[in-house]
């Protein structure tokens, strides 16, 4: 027989055949079932019809400030919720306030003896009235919160659910390789998104390295990355290109993407002996790479997956020297925002990564300059994947047991880089090399030397480049030292590709470092500004060591 | 001393005509390389043999001049192959995938 609210909504029930409130009718909608007495004043029929009295009707503002129960007849109010009311045939409404707030209304039919309501009557509905409201208000309170509470539950609920699926998927160790020192964070925020990585051991003893994330959050994130993580594996176990990897999951996973996801992802391929890397990206962060003091991005780019089939993905290749460090990260750390809502960006991962330090060293450094960013009551906007790979020192390290074959300058003129190219291969005659490991050490040193007098000497007789020609038991080790002339060479330049060189996209040039890179086991460029000279150090082994 | 500088001479035969060069392929090869195209292109055959047989060193400046004579050829729909070019230099051409726009045939068979 009455009335509700939370939202305004009001009930008027009118008594059909008794006032038995419906079995299954909640106890904090007191409509039907209180007050009793007054409910069974009201008549026999009784039927729930309800009233919204919203708040803009003036109704409400009426009710909230009434002094006791209304008259419905006597309203002359120009009011939707009062026309409601009359419709439903009541005639009396005690409104329910507490703390001033309108929280209900009971609705009353006519009396049944047909007397208006008396006077005694008013003054028990307004008692009534005044010792519910408070309770009523509680009670709706506790419902409110014990919603409130199964929310929280049911979101916590679904963050652990989410949490497990990621942390199921991602490595439980990570390569053990010698000469490496590979170090992984996975940060989760609150709300957990869908970041992963993960590295698989190809069979060629190479090893595949996936850093992705998944655009949403929560288990539909994370059933994506689950979903990912495996197709990932399944194509590295029987592809070894990063960009065909990358190729047939966007195709596998597009069918599936649920609507407005996507997945970024870089993908690379390490030669662990050699120190080679093969990237193909969709869509993902550029890689950072830290050498001889600089630090650069390794530029591959591609689509994410899951928007179109049938993308092709180009692969950059290049060679991680000694001492050289990768990182491999999403956007948790650089899209990280402080109390001013700067973003942290990649110009301060950039600075950040000059340092010299490597594995987990570097990573808690990294995470404790975003926290020194973005303050201590930050709340970690979305999850932070870090991955970092380093190539230890005295790889191509002469010190010990090695012995020096030749060492001479030439000028700096256009011609020198097979004569250098000769001397070298004079130098490595006795050593019995392979014949084709002494092709390719020959025509990686005239490349070197090319680089020397193009950039180094700018041509110039007079400013010469030096070459030095040591060997270990394993190795042989040539550096190409040059005055510098332009500043560094480029180290991550475009990568040569033959079919926009065709099509005028691309000048015909620029091969020289492309084919260092495919010629010898490792290759180091790094500078000493003090000097104003910068080296290339090559290293080749003097026999064949890696499984192709 | 050895003379190493480039020379290149077009010679017609009856399977079309072959660009036979000699020396160091590399950046002075340049304007020999031009003009012994230009040779090639007024003689109107459909198909080039490049012929490295006497090539004992390319550059990756030499590279780009053969992959501007590629495109140049490919421009004036003539086919392209190599022969004499040495395993190296065959594993280079395979590496900047020269390979897959010309015939690389063993040996210096015609």
């Amino acid at each position: 027989m009455t009335a509700l609210t939370r939202p305004f909504r009001r009930l008027v029930d009118r008594s059909t055949d008794g006032v038995e409130p419906a079995p299954d009718h909640d106890p904090l909608e007191p409509a039907t079932d209180a007050p009793a007495g007054i409910a069974a004043a009201a008549g026999a029929d009784l039927a729930s019809i309800a009233v919204d009295i919203p708040e803009a009707d003036p109704l409400f503002a009426y009710l909230q400030s009434a002094p006791g129960p209304v008259d419905v007849g006597r309203l002359e109010l120009e009011s939707p919720a009062v026309e409601a009311l009359r419709d439903a045939d009541v005639a009396l409404v005690v409104p329910l306030v507490t703390q001033g707030e309108l929280i209900g209304t009971l609705n009353l039919g006519p009396r049944l003896s047909e007397q208006d309501y008396s006077t005694d009557d008013r003054r028990l509905l307004a008692t009534l009235a005044a010792q519910a409201a408070p309770a009523i208000r509680v009670a709706q309170l506790v419902r409110e919160q014990a919603a409130e509470a199964a929310e929280k539950e049911r979101l916590a609920q679904e963050l652990r659910v989410a949490t497990l699926i990621q942390q199921q998927f991602l490595p439980r160790e990570l390569p053990r390789l010698p000469e490496w020192q590979i170090a992984a964070f996975y940060g989760p925020a609150r709300a957990v998104g869908g970041d992963f990585y993960d590295f698989v051991e190809l069979p060629d003893g190479r090893i595949g390295i996936a850093v992705g994330d998944v655009t949403d959050k929560g288990v539909p994130a994370a059933l994506v990355m689950a979903r990912t993580h495996s197709v990932l594996r399944a194509e590295a176990s029987r592809l070894s290109s990063p960009g065909e990897i990358l190729s047939r999951a966007n195709d596998l996973l597009v069918p599936e993407m649920p609507a407005r996801m996507f997945v970024t992802c870089l993908f690379a391929v390490l030669d662990p002996a050699t120190g080679r890397i093969v990237i193909a990206n969709a869509g993902h962060n550029l890689p950072f790479v830290r050498s001889g003091g600089t630090v650069t991005e390794i530029r591959a780019t591609g689509m994410p997956l899951g928007l179109l089939p049938g993308i092709r993905y180009e692969e950059v290749e290049g060679t991680i020297a000694p001492d050289s460090n990768v990182l491999l990260y999403s956007d948790g750390l650089v899209e990280a925002h402080d109390s001013d809502r700067e973003m942290f960006g990649f110009d301060r991962l950039r600075d950040a990564l000059v340092v010299d330090d490597a594995g987990s060293e570097l990573l808690d450094r990294l995470l404790e300059t975003l926290r020194t960013f973005t303050g201590p009551d930050h709340e970690q906007e979305d999850d932070i994947t870090l991955v970092t790979l380093r190539r230890s020192a005295g790889v191509a390290d002469s010190s010990a047991d090695s012995t020096a074959l030749t060492s001479f300058s030439l000028p700096g003129l256009a011609g020198n880089d097979r004569e250098a190219m000769d001397r070298v291969a004079a130098a490595v005659a006795d050593l019995e090399l392979p014949p084709d490991r002494v092709d390719r050490l020959k025509t990686a040193v005239s490349e070197a030397a090319m680089n020397a007098i193009e950039y180094g000497s700018h041509g110039r007789a007079d400013v010469p480049f030096d070459v030095d020609v040591v060997v270990t038991p394993t190795d042989v080790i040539v550096r190409v030292t040059d005055r510098a002339l332009s500043g560094p060479v480029p180290t991550d330049p475009e990568t040569p590709d033959l079919e926009r060189k065709l099509a005028g996209d691309q000048k015909p040039r620029g091969w020289g470092l492309f084919l260092i890179e495919h010629m010898v086991d490792a290759i180091d460029v790094s500078a000493d500004e003090a000097a104003g000279t910068q080296t290339v150090t090559l290293r080749i082994a003097r026999e064949e060591k890696r499984h192709d | 001393m050895t003379d190493r500088s480039f020379g290149a001479e077009v010679v017609g035969r009856p399977d079309g005509v072959r660009l036979q060069m000699r020396g160091d392929l590399d950046s002075r090869a340049d304007e020999t390389l031009r003009d012994a195209y230009r040779e090639v292109a007024t003689s109107g055959s459909p198909g080039l043999t490049l012929d490295f047989g006497e090539v004992g060193y390319i550059n990756s400046t030499g590279i780009a001049l053969v992959v501007r004579l590629l495109a140049d050829a490919r421009r004036d729909g003539r086919g392209v192959r190599a022969v004499g070019l040495t395993p190296h230099y065959q594993e280079i051409f395979r590496i900047t995938r020269l390979s897959d726009f010309m015939d690389i045939v063993e040996g210096d068979a015609a």
